[in-house]
C-alpha cells in the first residue's frame, strides 16, 4: 500500500517537473529550448550512477553475509540502471544535434565511459542467465556488478581528466552547489527534475526487488517440484511394456 | 528538425521509456505471481 502511494506520489511529481520543465521555466539565451533536455537528461545519468553504486554495493554485501536479498536489490539496480542511462544517452543525443552539431562523437571520453558503462551492465544482466544456481548465478554477479562499478568514478570525472565536447560539471563540487556555473532558475528545475525522477527510481527499485524476490521464490517451488518428481516411485510396467 | 522537435523527441522517449517499463515491470510482477498461485 505505501508503495502504490510512493507511485501515484511520484507520478504526479514528474508529471508537475514535466510541466515547469517545458513550460514555465525560460529558454535558456544561448541554447534555447533544447537546453529543456537538461533537466531529465542530467536527472537520469545521476539515477543511473545511483543505480549501479546500489548494484555494487549490494553485490559485496552479498559476497559477505551471503543473503540473497542483496542479490535480488544487485539486479533491480542494474536492470533500472541500464533504463536510466539509456535514458540520459538519449537525452544526450537529442540535446547534442541541435546545440553542438553531432548527435554523438566517439573521441568524447564522457559519451564514450557512458556507452561502456551502459554495455556493461547489460553485459551484467545477460551474464546472469548464464546459470540457475541462486547462489553461483549472485556470486559471479556481485564481482561483476564491482568490476563494472570501476566506470562510475571514471565517467563522472572524464570531463575534468580529459578535454573533451562534453562540458565540466555544472554543480558537481561544494563550492558549484552555492555558485552553479547556471542561473538558479535552471538548477532549480534540475533538482525539482532529480527530485521527482528520484522518487520515480525508488518506486522502482521497489517493485523490481518484490519481482527478483518472487522469481526466486518460483525458482525454488519449480526445483523442488522437480526434486520430488525425481525421487517419487517409478510405476511398475505394464503387461505389454514388458513383453516388448 | 527544430528544437522543439529534439525536445519533443527527448521528452517522449524518457517519459514513454518510464511508463512502458513500469507497466512492464507491473505486469511481469503479476504473472510470477498468478503462477505460484497456480502452482499451489
Amino acid at each position: 500500500m505505501k508503495t502504490r502511494i510512493l507511485g501515484f506520489v511520484a507520478v504526479g511529481g514528474v508529471a508537475a517537473m514535466l510541466a515547469v520543465a517545458l513550460f514555465l521555466a525560460p529558454a535558456d539565451l544561448n541554447q534555447g529550448d533544447a537546453q529543456r533536455i537538461m533537466y531529465p537528461h542530467v536527472a537520469s545519468a545521476w539515477l543511473g550512477y545511483l543505480s549501479f553504486g546500489v548494484t555494487a554495493l549490494a553485490g559485496i554485501l552479498w559476497l559477505w553475509r551471503r543473503d540473497l536479498r542483496f542479490d535480488a536489490v544487485a539486479v533491480a539496480g542494474a536492470e533500472i540502471g541500464v533504463i536510466f542511462t539509456a535514458f540520459a544517452i538519449w537525452g544526450g543525443m537529442m540535446w547534442g544535434r541541435p546545440v553542438w552539431g553531432v548527435f554523438w562523437q566517439w573521441e568524447d571520453p564522457r559519451l564514450t565511459t557512458t556507452a561502456l558503462l551502459l554495455a556493461l551492465y547489460v553485459g551484467y544482466l545477460l551474464f546472469r542467465r548464464l546459470t540457475d544456481d541462486p547462489e553461483r548465478r549472485a556470486t559471479r554477479a556481485a564481482i561483476v556488478g564491482i568490476v563494472a562499478a570501476v566506470d562510475i568514478p571514471i565517467v563522472h570525472f572524464s570531463v575534468e581528466w580529459w578535454r573533451g565536447l562534453h562540458q565540466t560539471a555544472t554543480i558537481g563540487s561544494p563550492d558549484r552547489v552555492l555558485n552553479p556555473a547556471a542561473p538558479m532558475v535552471f538548477v532549480g528545475t534540475l533538482l525539482g527534475m532529480l527530485g521527482a525522477f528520484t522518487l520515480a527510481w525508488a518506486y522502482l527499485m521497489i517493485r523490481r526487488y518484490q519481482l527478483a524476490r518472487a522469481e526466486l521464490a518460483h525458482e525454488e517451488t519449480v526445483r523442488r517440484q522437480r526434486i520430488q518428481a525425481a525421487r517419487a516411485p517409478h510405476p511398475a510396467p505394464t503387461s505389454t511394456e514388458v513383453a516388448r | 528538425m527544430t528544437d522543439a522537435g529534439f525536445v519533443i523527441a527527448a521528452y517522449a522517449v524518457i517519459v514513454g521509456g518510464l511508463a512502458l517499463y513500469t507497466v512492464t515491470l507491473w505486469r511481469r510482477l503479476r504473472a510470477v505471481q498468478r503462477h505460484d498461485d497456480e502452482g499451489r
